[in-house]
């Protein structure tokens, strides 16, 4: 279980978040919608210890995060930038297991795996500038599944791909959430992709000193399919209290 | 592709355009002949050269040099760089000295180097060292400066330390950069190593046959025979290192690097 307890984040005297209090119990999937800069990426990136400290206090599982949580691992939006051009795509599938001192051949198998599971076993020698955006971006989340994370933070990571590679990778992160179980933290500032994805919704007002203005459970029904549960009544119902709550009505 | 084959198109008529004018001149007897003998002498008297078994070891004993500097001034400046670019305490208390040192023309210490090391391969291996080591040390601190915080932030959100970060990310995003330091050092290495010769006078080596080329009387067309030579030499190891990083760092669009 992931807490947050009247956490608060700065850069400088720039006060983004402040007094947030948010609970995540393990393996639901959680969507944080909120405006442009209002700190969606500041909070994604305290939760992960990239930043040098926060106010209030987190948790994880009972421990208090200090510096980077084992078992985390992270998706940002800019696939060109946070996979290695001079590793193939096994080899940048494969590097998070180095640290668990595997050998070279065990590495490589599950990094064939899980590249299977994402549906890009023809690619694992190429490089990654080789592929287009979304099986970049597919690779992305190969990577960070290989070590079976038990929190998964996601940073608006389908914002910059065209229409059907985003919906593609959305039943991608579905399914794989089903199986795999894990906690899911992700950031979006598509109103429609936070409710077809989460378990949970959470919008945030815009900054400076963001706090949680709406916190909605998604239940619809049904296993979520890109046509017909956009279209349930519930759905939109849904929708539109999210879209109300970003628009400050 | 079409705008590369028009600059080698515009090159190759450049080239010939300042031989024909070479060639006209001397032919006309405007000058001398043994001060500037006609283009087409020089240009056979460098193939000739090509079947010289002296000329060829003294071109070796160049080379040598020319390589172990460079191979020095890599294993001194690419650890440095690294150590400059990433610990920001060192390099300010660094900076003033390199500050001090860099604009010191590396040839007006062909003398004084020479003086202390005598004029055998040590001084013009440290020479060349010396003069090769900066474009090296520049690349790498500019470099490391340049890697993408994100591609860091990726590596220590999967729980990485510091030294993985250096060794994972950071010296292999720099790579280009020190390649593009190490062509530009691997010019001007060359250029040192055949002045050192040229200024020394004795030994063996391109510049030592230039230099006494330019005592005989009539030596013209061999020193620029010579000279032909070391701007041939020039051309080569740059295409090689050029197509060499081409062939490493496939990725990086176009070329790179800070002068
Ligand atoms: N490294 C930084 N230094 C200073 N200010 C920053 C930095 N990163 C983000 N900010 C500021 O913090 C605010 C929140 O940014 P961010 O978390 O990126 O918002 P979001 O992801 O919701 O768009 C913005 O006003 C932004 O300008
Ligand atoms: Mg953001």
């Amino acid at each position: 279980m992931l807490r947050l307890d009247t956490v608060g984040q700065h850069y400088g005297d720039h006060q983004v978040l402040h007094d947030l209090t948010l609970t995540v119990p393990d393996g639901q999937l959680l969507c944080v919608v909120g405006p442009s800069g209002c700190g969606k990426s500041t909070l994604l990136r305290t939760v992960a210890g990239l930043l040098p400290a926060y106010d209030g206090t987190i948790t994880l599982d009972g421990t208090p995060v200090r510096g980077v949580p084992d078992n985390l691992a992270v998706v940002f939006q800019d696939y060109a930038r946070s996979l290695y051009p001079w590793l193939t795509v096994r080899e940048n599938v494969a590097l998070p297991l180095r640290r668990r001192g595997l050998p070279r051949a065990e590495r490589r198998a599950e990094a064939d795996r899980i590249l299977a599971r994402v549906g890009l076993t023809d690619t694992a020698r190429r490089h990654p500038w080789q592929l287009s955006g979304g099986m970049q971006q597919r690779v992305a989340i190969a990577r960070a599944l290989v070590c079976r994370p038990s929190l998964l933070l996601m940073d608006e990571p389908f914002g910059s791909l065209d229409a059907q590679t985003r919906e593609d990778l959305e039943d991608l992160l579905l399914e794989v959430h089903r199986t795999d179980g894990a906690t899911i933290v992700f950031v979006t500032h598509d109103i429609d992709e936070s409710v077809y994805l989460g378990d949970r919704v959470v919008v945030l007002s815009p900054g400076p000193g963001s706090k949680v203005v709406l916190d909605l459970p998604v239940e619809l029904p049904g296993t979520r399919d890109q046509i017909t549960t956009r279209g349930l009544a519930e759905f939109v119902a849904l929708r539109s209290e999210v879209g109300r709550a970003v628009r400050n009505r | 592709m079409k705008d590369r084959q028009e600059r080698l198109l515009l090159g190759a008529f450049g080239a010939l355009l300042a031989f024909g004018a070479c060639e006209a001149v001397s032919r006309a007897g405007v000058v001398r002949r043994s001060y500037l003998p006609p283009a087409s002498e020089v240009l056979a008297r460098a193939v000739e050269l090509a079947g010289d078994a002296v000329f060829l070891d003294g071109i070796a004993v160049t080379l040598r040099a020319w390589a172990l500097g460079l191979a020095l001034a890599c294993a001194i400046a690419v650890p440095v760089g690294l150590v400059l670019g990433s610990v920001p305490v060192v390099d300010a208390a660094v900076r003033a000295i390199v500050e001090f040192l860099r604009p010191l023309p590396s040839v007006a210490l062909i003398p004084l180097v020479s003086l202390l090391l005598g004029s055998g391969t040590e001084t013009k291996v440290a020479l060349v060292t010396y003069a090769s080591i900066w474009p090296i040390l520049f690349n790498t601190v500019y470099g490391l400066g340049e890697t993408d915080p994100l591609a860091k932030d990726t590596l220590r959100a999967f729980g990485f330390g510091r030294l993985s970060v250096l060794l994972r990310v950071e010296l292999p995003g720099t790579a280009p950069f020190i390649a593009a330091g190490i062509r530009i050092s691997a010019a001007v290495a060359l250029i040192l190593a055949v002045a050192t010769e040229i200024l020394s006078g004795f030994g063996e080596g391109l510049g030592i046959f230039i230099a006494q080329a330019g005592l005989a009387t009539d030596g013209t067309r061999d020193v620029l025979a010579g000279v032909v030579w070391a701007g041939v030499l020039g051309l080569v190891i740059n295409g090689v290192l050029v197509w060499g990083e081409r062939r490493l760092f496939p990725w990086t669009p176009g070329r790179r690097g800070v002068g």
